[in-house]
């Protein structure tokens, strides 16, 4: 406690903090994608996946509740950074010219607050339920076979082009966002040196680059028809 | 040649600024940047105008002293330092813009002079070897191997002008007391007081109000001393260790 306390009240030690629980919450976008991608391996089998884990409820709700801290620890230290780091410049410059600052690391805030939007949208969308009145329907449909119907509710979801372009933006900008989290986080931890300062960078391109092909994978294919 | 000048104007940190502009006529190509302020200088102060005030001292590049942010890049378009800045670099008829290096923790002394010496005050709270070590020994009495010797050289290159935070959009002072930890950790001297030293600077940096690195990578950019900016994942990592045993 006292050494969570050490590193909230120094600048390093909160950029820790946000790197860390940025790790938690990357490991958590890897997983829920290699559960997404089941929607390829058909109905039955992204159902079962959703029937394995709604019966280990405990488990997942120990999940939850560890992904919704390192998820407010993140923002709120972010936050708290940014304000410390605006305060730092007052005055602004007349003219400002970035000469190598990556388009990525400066969309932080941006494409951090879109994907926590999105975040909240697709909860309500998908976990909740409580936007489209169809899914319930299919869930009751689900109740009488004991099972819950994702697969269709997912196609379902997907066939509106608004909600899958938005999915598609939302999702690009995870990808930016983490292609300058990953690499990030070695130099927070102190892991760069002058070797892996030049496969880092790409080791996060590369990383967010799979991520986005993943995810975005399933509304197009949605949208093409091949998952129906 | 001729330039359009806007200059930041403020007389001292109590009164607003405002950017005023400056025609700079028949100035040589091969002045440097500052003897170019030198002779607008000459030219206001033959009319009874007030000269512009800027920090410079060696003009060598070496002393870390001069500063602007030239078309919001601090030291301008050169490699090095304001003063090695040649005229030469721009075109004729060019607008550029002469601002200060901009940091709550740099005050404004009067036009485009800061006060740099919370960098000072960084390096007062542990930035040395505090032990008397006496005459220099000889050459070999403590063996250091070369890669130690290359990265400390490499970092004690900073002549802590300040242009890292100047560039940086956070106003973070990571690139100097990186490259100031960096040094002494890399040699056997700087081992003794290695983790009161980085617990000590990395305070006195937050205290001082400098911002927090968000790996833009502009302080490496805009170094005359080219540190790289490994120096701060070195901090980080010097930094975190000596928490932890401090705490533990």
């Amino acid at each position: 406690m006292n050494l969570l306390l050490k590193f909230w009240s120094s600048s390093i030690g909160k950029k820790w903090l946000v790197a860390l629980t940025g790790l938690a919450l990357l490991g958590f976008v890897v997983a829920h994608l290699v559960g997404n991608l089941q929607m390829f391996a058909g109905a039955s089998k992204i159902n079962a996946y959703a029937e394995f884990l709604h019966q280990n409820e405990k488990p997942l709700w120990i999940a939850r509740i560890g992904l919704i801290a390192c998820f407010v620890l993140h923002i709120v230290a972010t936050l708290t950074l940014v304000k410390m780091n605006r305060a730092a410049r007052p005055q602004s410059y007349a003219l400002n010219r970035h000469v190598q600052a990556k388009i990525s690391t400066r969309t932080m805030a941006f494409s951090g607050l879109t994907v926590l939007s999105f975040v909240v949208f697709h909860l309500l969308h998908y976990t909740l339920r409580v936007t489209d009145p169809r899914f319930r329907t299919v869930e009751e449909k689900g109740e009488l076979q004991n099972v819950f119907d994702v697969y269709h509710m997912v196609v379902l979801g997907f066939q509106n082009p608004l909600i899958s372009a938005f999915y598609i933006f939302s999702v690009g900008l995870l990808a930016l966002h983490l292609s300058h989290g990953v690499s990030s986080v070695f130099q927070t931890f102190g892991l760069e040196s002058k070797r892996s300062a030049q496969w880092m960078p790409t080791a996060g391109k590369i990383l967010s680059a799979l991520i986005f092909a993943g995810y975005a994978s399933i509304p197009t294919a949605v949208l093409m028809g091949v998952l129906k | 040649m001729n330039l359009h000048l806007k200059v930041w104007r403020q007389r001292n940190s109590e009164t607003k600024g405002r950017l005023v502009d400056y025609e700079a006529r028949n100035i040589p190509e091969d002045c440097s940047f500052l003897e170019m302020l030198d002779l607008v200088n000459q030219d206001l102060l033959s009319r009874g105008d007030e000269p512009i005030a800027f920090d410079h001292d060696c003009r060598e590049g070496i002393c870390g002293m001069c500063s602007l942010t030239i078309n919001g890049v601090p030291h301008g378009p050169s490699e090095t330092t304001t003063c090695q800045l040649y005229m030469r670099k721009f075109k004729d008829g060019e607008t550029i813009y002469i601002e200060p290096f901009r940091a709550g923790a740099f005050p404004l002394l009067r036009d485009l002079a800061v006060n740099r010496s919370a960098f000072d005050r960084i390096q007062q709270a542990g930035g040395f070897v505090s032990a008397h070590v006496g005459a220099a020994q000889d050459g070999n009495a403590i063996l250091v191997p070369k890669t130690d010797a290359d990265r400390a050289m490499e970092a004690a290159a900073c002549i802590g002008c300040g242009a890292c935070v100047a560039a940086c959009p956070n106003a973070s002072a990571m690139l100097f007391v990186g490259a100031k930890v960096t040094h002494l950790a890399s040699l056997p001297q700087g081992q003794p007081e290695r983790e009161r030293r980085v617990l000590a600077m990395v305070k006195r940096m937050d205290e001082e109000g400098f911002g927090n690195c968000s790996n833009y990578l502009e302080c490496e950019a805009v170094c005359p001393a080219e540190i790289p900016a490994t120096v701060i994942g070195q901090l980080n990592r010097d930094y975190s260790v000596a928490l932890v045993k401090d705490t533990l």
